[in-house]
């Protein structure tokens, strides 16, 4: 598979990534060798083969719908690169 | 092949009399320059006896630190002060009533990935250098209910993404056997900090090979548990259906002992399994393999792989027919598959992992943006280093409209076909041996500039992930050079025990273990 350098554009903009020139041409030329690696995986024939996305098997699991004790607000904003009251501040979004 | 000669550093002598202990008279500058040398059980063992104190136990550790730490760079935050405190309120506790638990006073370093309730956890990148995680992981949780002490925060590749800590945004580590070779990664500042004394255990984690194949690298003990047997919560989230946290340490019974400490289920991660956690240092009694069945996969012995490997674990194979193990060329046609499914699935997992850095939780903020969106480009775009965007554009790709089902769906099937390869060789045999890396240690730089080089190192160790097999990798030799060469041991998927046992019987027999490397 042959990545463009429109190709890395796109998909950047998808991962919110600013990439630099320099970039572009590395990862253009690194992806594609990495995709043309990949494809060796069209000699395995999968027709009819589950997908694994877990080994786990299972599907999905529950607990009973009860508070448990959480991280109180102080501690999960002590983190925070720029906080207001009890709140994260984003730049403004709507005008 | 037995050792013959051992190191002159006589890091064997403490070990090899055992357990007759140094008198607890000697002068304390004497047993704090030999503390550093015992494996976890031992120092355990003296500590339990009240031989050595926390604060010596504390004090010997930094020693040695400050000794090597300038030429390993093992770890990214040591925790001297928080150590030295948690010792000496350890050594008033225990005054007069001496009831200690397993893990009491024991000194030991933990990944940079795995979150230390007010310890920094950098996951070596600088979108997380100034990160305090307000809550500890599971499992640190259990390591401190059972009174361990924290020395320090191990380097990796940064969010444990390579194979030699050359991606950690704080520089590399080095391999204490020799200071211009890799120590692997992504783990490999635990792995080097184990193998240079500077802890006495640590905890990485494996995605894809990150405890085994530094390990292997370090002349060292790696633990990749069964996916599920021990909880995640807590750890970074590299590529969710594959990491694992496991011990890295000088022996198996430590890491027998570690691994019992860790592993367990968490109701805060449903992927973590409900069974109960066997006794994993009683099994290791059991000195003969008579009748366990080892599986040879042959596709493991094919081009690519170093001479000198080979032939080390081909004389490893031996010693395990020697000790009465049944060995049995096996199968595992779909290996070649490994590297590319591996790297697809899981750069997958990790751009959508990774999406959380958005530079407004926590973490890097890039300052002057003009909006949101350019907040979160430039966030990225400072904070990640160039493997991380690397794998967070190839798993981006393999995702996006157009390509999900010839990549992503593609890679998922093959991982299917993958275990199905290791279920019918469990039908056959206990257990599959295997080299752990085709070669020993590499140079700095070498693989650097080559990220499908560097992938394509990984081959012997990424299809156990993909299958969520358990896994060990334990030293079996050494090259010319005088590099560490390791063996992998393959169980069945939460049959630790077995993996164990055999580990140990061929340690006992071997002894490769004891020597040590001389940092110089």
């Amino acid at each position: 598979m042959q990545v463009s350098k429109q190709d890395v554009e796109k998909v950047a903009k998808l991962a919110r990534l600013e990439v630099t020139a320099a970039e572009k041409e590395a990862f253009a030329k690194q992806l594609s060798q990495i995709l043309t690696h990949v494809e060796k995986l069209n000699q395995y024939d999968t027709k009819g083969i589950e997908p694994t996305s877990t080994v786990m098997g299972r599907v999905n699991v529950f607990r009973e719908d009860v508070v448990r004790p959480s991280l109180p607000t102080d501690k999960a904003l002590a983190n925070a690169p720029e906080r207001e009251a009890d709140g994260f501040c984003v730049p403004k979004i709507i005008e | 092949m037995k050792l013959v000669s051992l190191s002159p550093c006589t890091p064997v002598s403490l070990r090899a009399c055992s357990p007759v202990s140094l008198p607890a008279c000697r002068l304390v500058s004497i047993k704090t320059m030999s503390i550093h040398k015992l494996s976890l059980c031992d120092l355990q063992e003296k500590f339990t006896a009240g031989e050595v104190t926390a604060a010596e136990i504390v004090r010997a550790y930094f020693l040695r630190i400050g000794q090597v730490e300038t030429k390993i760079k093992a770890f990214v935050t040591q925790a001297k002060e928080s150590a030295s405190a948690q010792a000496e309120a350890l050594d008033q506790k225990l005054k007069g009533w001496r009831k200690t638990k397993p893990l009491t006073g024991m000194p030991l370093a933990i990944k940079d990935n795995v979150c230390t309730e007010g310890v920094p956890t950098t996951c070596s990148s600088r979108m997380l250098q100034n990160f305090v995680p307000p809550y500890d992981a599971t499992v640190v949780a259990k390591l401190r209910a059972q009174e361990y002490i924290l020395l320090g925060k191990t380097n990796l590749d940064e969010f444990a993404m390579g194979s030699s800590t050359e991606n950690s945004a704080f520089g590399p580590s080095r391999n204490p056997w020799n200071l211009h070779c890799v120590p692997g990664g992504s783990s490999g500042g635990s792995a080097a900090a184990v193998a240079a004394d500077e802890c006495v255990a640590a905890l990485g984690s494996d995605t894809g090979g990150s405890i085994r194949q530094p390990a292997a690298f370090c002349g060292v003990v790696g633990l990749k548990p069964t996916y599920g047997r021990v909880s995640r919560y807590g750890l970074v989230a590299f590529a969710s259906s594959l990491d694992q946290i496991g011990p890295i340490t000088k022996d198996v019974s430590d890491a027998a002992f570690l691994l019992g400490a860790i592993a367990g289920h968490d109701p805060m991660d449903s992927t973590s399994a409900d069974l109960p956690v066997p006794d994993y240092m009683k099994v290791l009694k059991k000195m003969d393999l008579k009748k366990l069945k080892v599986g040879v996969p042959m596709e493991f012995f094919a081009e690519g792989l170093d001479q000198e490997v080979e032939q080390a674990v081909r004389a490893a194979i031996e010693e395990l027919k020697n000790l009465g193990g049944e060995i049995k060329e096996i199968q595992l046609p779909r290996t070649d598959a490994a590297v590319a499914v591996y790297y697809v699935v899981a750069t997958a997992e990790a751009s959508s992992n990774l999406a959380r850095f958005d530079g407004v939780k926590f973490g890097l903020r890039a300052k002057e943006t003009k909006d949101l969106l350019d907040l979160y480009m430039k966030t990225r775009q400072e904070g990640f280093g160039p493997e991380v965007k690397r794998r967070i554009m190839l798993g981006t790709y393999a995702l996006s409209a157009g390509y999900y089902d010839a990549y992503y769906g593609k890679a998922q099937a093959v991982r299917t076909l993958i275990c199905q390869d290791f279920e019918a060789a469990f039908k056959d045999v206990d257990l599959i041996v295997t080299p752990v890396t085709p070669t020993p240690a590499f140079k700095l730089g070498e693989k650097s500039e080559d990220p499908l080089q560097m992938y394509l190192s990984d081959i012997f160790t990424i299809s156990v992930n993909l299958a969520g097999l358990p896994a060990i990798a334990l030293p079996c030799g050494f090259s010319k050079a005088g590099l560490p060469i390791g063996l992998q041991l393959i169980g069945r998927a939460f049959e630790e025990e077995t993996m164990l046992r055999a580990a140990h019987a061929y340690e006992q027999s071997t002894q490769w273990h004891l020597k040590r490397a001389m940092v110089r």
